[in-house]
């Protein structure tokens, strides 16, 4: 097979398999003609003109918005503890206790709690909720990442006098820098979930309240096309974020491709 | 200009205990290029490690221009046998010699004139902005190099730099440590198992013993300079020293081999 005819036929499969999906789905609804399940293009109809004209500011922006600082929160904190942690290991016995008792929370146990320590049913405590539980992927790894990191690069390091803070930012991150990376492919997934979650408990915004307020009062259009575009999201955001990987790790693509073992 | 002093290494404590480096003394002058062999397994690297201030020695001590060596010293640059872990896969060519020079109280022109210069010097210029697993095995140990001279030590510690390239590679890089070593001007300590190796390059041999390793023999080396990879080698006086130290080294093995059948772990690699 030329590697054309396979990239045609890959791509090909890539697009058929949800498309025969669509169309079965499609089928179903209208044959049955249920008010519970609309049809998909009544679905993608609601979503254009719902989330993407009607209630975009109102509900998608907000949502958007959780997600975003809610990740962009946990990264920051994940990096900036896992760092020393990994490289210390009485860090490392001092705190590994906690945060595998936290991780082990599921956390709609939290949910309330969160809301009366944070004296918020705002941004700041769906906000919080999300970035809590986006952090322990993210933190993990980054303490994987600096523990793995080769004995030989700190030696060179050591041997050429380079300061503490330039081994830290010129080695030790850029070393745990993929498996980093691996950590927020897993948090940026969680984040989306954690969005719905907090909007489900005292909320008054967000494609999350949508979904459940539409749930709640029999309106099913609009709760599907709240679950469609849930799902769309968590897509998109992931396709992204590996665009962004490609990008900032080419390095370590052609380092491994290079590198026998 | 490096002196060793009864220098002892043991890993560990009790039981365990891993006796490395037994009572090692020598001293390299100013300017000269000393090797240093021994049988394989017998402490080598330990010992390189202990002079380059990386390890804490469990007795004796390093003296450079005659200051202890507590920690890796200004004036010394390393190059480690493994280039590929050694050189940062996430830099370019460039700013992995750039990098130990980040430091140093140099103006930006100065920082590029001596990254320029020592690849120049190494012959890799035009792969700059390349990544090092990009180059084959010999260039990414010319990038090593050239990262040690950029740094501009007075003493340049190398631990076994040629053991993972091809002997062709091998002879090049050879050639090419003497000729910086004439132009930058530097003391040069060299590690290797390599018997020929040592004799080719250096102005004295240090043959160790096995572990925990001693000086056994220092075999000064009279060849006429520049060295060259076919007539030196062809000279009478090559085959004598070499034979000489290749005999030190192999009762070395076989005294080891009957004291000891199973090999001791964790002592080099």
């Amino acid at each position: 097979m030329s590697p054309r005819v396979y990239r045609t036929l890959k791509i090909g499969a890539e697009i058929t398999v949800p498309f025969l999906m669509l169309l079965a789905w499609w089928l179903y609804t209208v044959q049955r003609d249920d008010p519970k399940f609309p049809r998909p293009t009544t679905i993608v109809a609601e979503v254009r003109n719902r989330f993407f004209f009607a209630e975009f500011d109102l509900h998608v922006v907000p949502s958007l918005e959780r997600i975003g600082l809610g990740f962009a929160i946990a990264v920051g904190l994940g990096v900036a503890i896992g760092i020393p942690l990994g490289l210390s290991r009485i860090g490392r016995s001092a705190a590994m206790p906690h945060i595998e008792y936290w991780r082990a929370i599921p956390p709609p146990a939290l949910l309330p709690i969160s809301i009366i320590l944070l004296h918020s049913i705002g941004n700041t405590q769906k906000v919080s909720f999300i970035a809590f539980f986006c952090i322990f992927p993210v933190l993990l790894n980054t303490i994987d990442g600096v523990r793995a990191i080769e004995p030989t690069l700190i030696d060179t390091a050591r041997s050429f006098r380079i300061p503490a803070h330039e081994r830290i930012r010129r080695i030790v991150f850029p070393a745990a820098l993929p498996q980093i990376f691996a950590g927020m492919r897993t948090s940026l997934a969680l984040a989306v979930i954690m969005m719905v979650l907090s909007e489900y408990f005292a909320s008054t915004s967000g494609v999350g309240y949508v979904l459940l307020i539409s749930k709640n009062t029999f309106q099913f259009l609009p709760m599907w096309a709240a679950i469609v575009l849930i799902g769309v999201l968590g897509y998109l955001l992931n396709a992204l974020f590996l665009l962004v990987e490609r990008h900032v790790l080419a390095w370590h693509r052609g380092w491994r491709a290079a590198t026998p073992r | 200009m490096l002196e060793i002093k009864n220098l002892s290494k043991t890993y560990g404590t009790g039981a365990t205990a891993t006796h490395a480096v037994g009572n090692v003394s020598f001293s390299i002058e100013e300017g000269e290029f000393v090797c240093v062999v021994g049988p394989s397994g017998c402490g080598k690297t330990t010992l390189l490690k202990c002079i380059a201030g990386l390890l804490r020695p469990s007795a004796g001590e390093v003296l450079l221009r005659g200051g202890r060596v507590t920690g890796p010293p200004e004036q010394m640059a390393l190059v480690f046998q493994e280039y590929s872990r050694s050189l940062m896969p996430w830099m370019s060519v460039r700013n992995n010699v750039l990098l130990p020079l980040r430091h140093k109280k140099l103006s930006r022109a100065e920082r590029r004139s001596l990254v320029e210069d020592a690849l120049r010097a190494v012959g890799l210029v035009g792969f700059m902005d390349r990544y090092p697993w990009q180059l084959s095995g010999g260039m990414q140990q010319r990038v090593a190099i050239a990262r040690a001279l950029a740094y501009q030590p007075q003493i340049l510690l190398m631990d076994e730099p040629f053991a993972s390239v091809d002997a062709q590679t091998r002879g090049d890089l050879e050639d090419l440590v003497l000729q910086v070593r004439d132009e930058f001007g530097i003391t040069i300590l060299f590690v290797t198992h390599d018997i020929d190796e040592s004799v080719y390059l250096s102005d004295r041999v240090v043959a160790l013993t096995h572990a925990p390793t001693e000086v056994k023999e220092v075999i000064p080396v009279a060849l006429p300079k520049p060295r060259d990879q076919i007539a030196t080698k062809e000279l009478a006086e090559f085959a004598r020293l070499r034979a000489h130290v290749y005999r030190l080294i192999k009762r070395e093995q076989d005294i080891e081999d009957v004291e000891r059948p199973v090999p001791v772990s964790g002592t080099s690699v």
